[in-house]
């Protein structure tokens, strides 16, 4: 592990029972990666040979099976001139929803809630259906074609039994990344919302806190500068599982109408 | 929602027409123009067992009828036709698993929160089911048996048929999830429209072409083709079956095989060569259908802005 001891602090009592998760305030991200590369290192995922995407200086290009964390880096412009233009970076990361359309959909089991609230996918489970990657309303889960299977952040299950926190909120050099209980990091989230709005960031807002929204509310949430859709987040996220009850009703109808057809065949039709 | 950034194109020519260093403003949607949903990743074998499922399903409910009223010759076809949709089916869907010796995981648990769970058992159930009664049926032997696993088969059957539009309309897919009131009666029809036209196509085998599985191929093509119009229009701007090229030439496709096979079957009337050559045309379609469906799915998640509106519009919905 090449997480630096100058970075280590008190060890903290995780426990079962508590729902964990992310506070990612990107008012304080500087763009360094080191988030990305520590799950990497820690989680044993795959280096892939990335080209040069042409978007700032992200290569990562989004989340997927073999990109855990992904810093975006948006170049917005203020006015006209070049000068005016301010970047706006982010880690984004599994938003580890309260319904989690992923965990709904999976036909295997192999995807399920652990004893911190998180969402993470079992690789001795998973046959590699495939069925999570649509259903994830964030587009968070992939595929991985070397093993076959999904694969996705799993908020660091295996240090968080070891009462260690995940690898890229130690590797944070600002504190961007925050672990912690959720309700703690809904408050810090909170207060430091009220403090960039005092300081005139009008644009700040808020992003998966709020348990009204269409995934119950996320386990990962974000304090953002902009709109959600600059930095490639949903707007209006949904987990179409809430739709399901209406959905087998649809498909009831159907099936009814498909019998209904073959009947009225055989009382209309010739022996 | 436009957002203009500031973009560094990447693949520039060096000799491009613009002042070195000068970064080329272009309108995006999002964030560099990148999905924000994931496109789905099965192969298009995915959209064959939409097909096969769809046939074996409702011919099976075809040949319970025709049971039920006495009508032997044509259940047998329906039988032979629910076979020959089941055989392929478990193949198709375990070639396209990424683990496909792990696919018994399926039958590891039974979740009605996954349209996949509920229809791995679905097949559990309805395919030995209806490959029993079909091969009871051939060798005309145990009759009280054959009839209830033609019940079986028959009952599950609609559901086999239907259930893989709730699949994906389970989906954060804005063309598949938007689309969910409209989808399980385009693919109920399709079933219904292939069914007929495998079982009217097997019947030729020993004697006239069955009008009544004749006319359940031209019932079934024509609501498959209404009810694919009313989705479409149901999705507007939205409507990757116009806008991707290759989802629309499989829609173009389904709906001109789906017409043609209808039209012809109609004309065809107890000749035995055209009506399994318009069996044949219908049952062309419906593979082409469910194709247009997969291939359209992935262009609208492949599309930011159609998450965009489509989440906006839900969101003011509820």
């Amino acid at each position: 592990m090449t997480v630096s001891p100058s970075t280590a602090e008190a060890p903290m009592h995780i426990a079962a029972g508590t729902r964990y998760g992310f506070f990612t305030d990107t008012s304080v991200c500087i763009g360094c990666k080191a988030c990305e590369v520590a799950c990497k290192e820690w989680n044993g995922v795959e280096a892939v040979a990335s080209e040069l995407s042409g978007n700032s200086y992200d290569n990562t290009v989004a989340l997927d099976a073999t990109s855990w964390r992904h810093v975006a880096f948006v170049e917005k412009e203020l006015t006209s001139t070049v000068k005016d233009m301010v970047w706006l970076m982010s880690s984004d990361v599994c938003k580890h929803c309260t319904e989690a359309a992923c965990l709904d959909v999976c036909p295997t089991g192999s995807l399920f809630r652990t004893e911190f609230g998180t969402v993470v996918v079992q690789p001795d489970i998973c046959n590699g259906c495939g069925y999570c990657v649509p259903a994830c309303p964030f587009g968070v889960i992939g595929k991985n074609p070397t093993s076959g299977q999904a694969a996705k952040c799993t908020l660091c299950y295996d240090r968080l039994r070891g009462g260690e926190q995940p690898a890229c909120a130690r590797a944070c050099p600002t504190d961007s990344i925050q672990f912690g209980p959720l309700d703690e990091l809904r408050a810090t989230a909170a207060t430091r919302l009220a403090q960039l709005r005092d300081s005139g960031a009008d644009r700040a807002q808020l992003y998966g806190e709020d348990p009204d929204d269409g995934i119950g509310g996320a386990g990962a949430i974000f304090l953002l500068l902009d709109e959600p859709s600059v930095y490639g987040l949903p707007p209006a996220p949904r987990t179409t599982t809430r739709d399901l009850r209406q959905m087998w009703r649809t498909a009831a109808a159907a099936s009814l109408a498909l019998v209904g057809a073959v009947v009225l065949a055989m009382i209309g039709g010739e022996r | 929602m436009t957002v203009t950034f500031r973009r560094r194109s990447g693949p520039r020519p060096i000799d491009a027409a613009t002042e070195p260093g000068k970064a080329i403003d272009i309108d995006v949607v999002g964030y560099y123009g990148q999905p924000i949903v994931r496109p789905h990743v099965w192969k298009d074998v995915i959209g064959w067992y939409f097909f096969t499922g769809g046939l074996a399903g409702a011919s099976s409910a075809l040949a319970l009828a025709a049971e039920l009223t006495g009508r032997s010759r044509l259940a047998r076809s329906a039988r032979r036709a629910a076979m020959i949709g089941l055989l392929p089916s478990p193949a198709l869907l375990v070639y396209d698993l990424g683990r496909p010796s792990r696919f018994l995981n399926m039958l590891r648990v039974f979740k009605t929160t996954s349209p996949m769970s509920v229809g791995s058992w679905l097949l559990t159930v309805y395919g030995p089911a209806a490959a029993g009664s079909m091969l009871l049926g051939e060798i005309g032997r145990l009759r009280t048996m054959q009839r209830l696993l033609s019940g079986v088969a028959g009952i599950t059957g609609p559901g086999l048929a239907t259930y893989t539009a709730v699949l994906v309309a389970d989906t954060a897919t804005p063309a598949w999830h938007e689309a969910r009131s409209e989808l399980p009666f385009v693919f109920a029809a399709s079933a219904l429209a292939s069914a007929g036209a495998a079982t009217a196509l097997l019947s030729t085998v020993d004697g006239e072409p069955s009008r009544v599985a004749g006319r359940l191929a031209v019932a079934g093509a024509l609501v498959e083709v209404s009810a694919a119009t009313v989705m479409k229009r149901r999705l507007g701007s939205l409507d990757t079956y116009r806008s991707d090229r290759q989802a629309h030439r499989y829609d173009q496709a389904a709906r001109a095989l789906a017409l043609a096979g209808a039209a012809g079957l109609l004309v065809a009337g107890r000749r035995r060569m055209p009506a399994a050559l318009f069996s044949v045309a219908v049952a062309a379609g419906s593979v082409c259908e469910r194709l247009a469906v997969l291939r359209a799915g992935a262009a609208s998640a492949a599309d930011p802005q159609s998450v965009i509106s489509s989440g906006m519009s839900t969101s003011l919905m509820v």
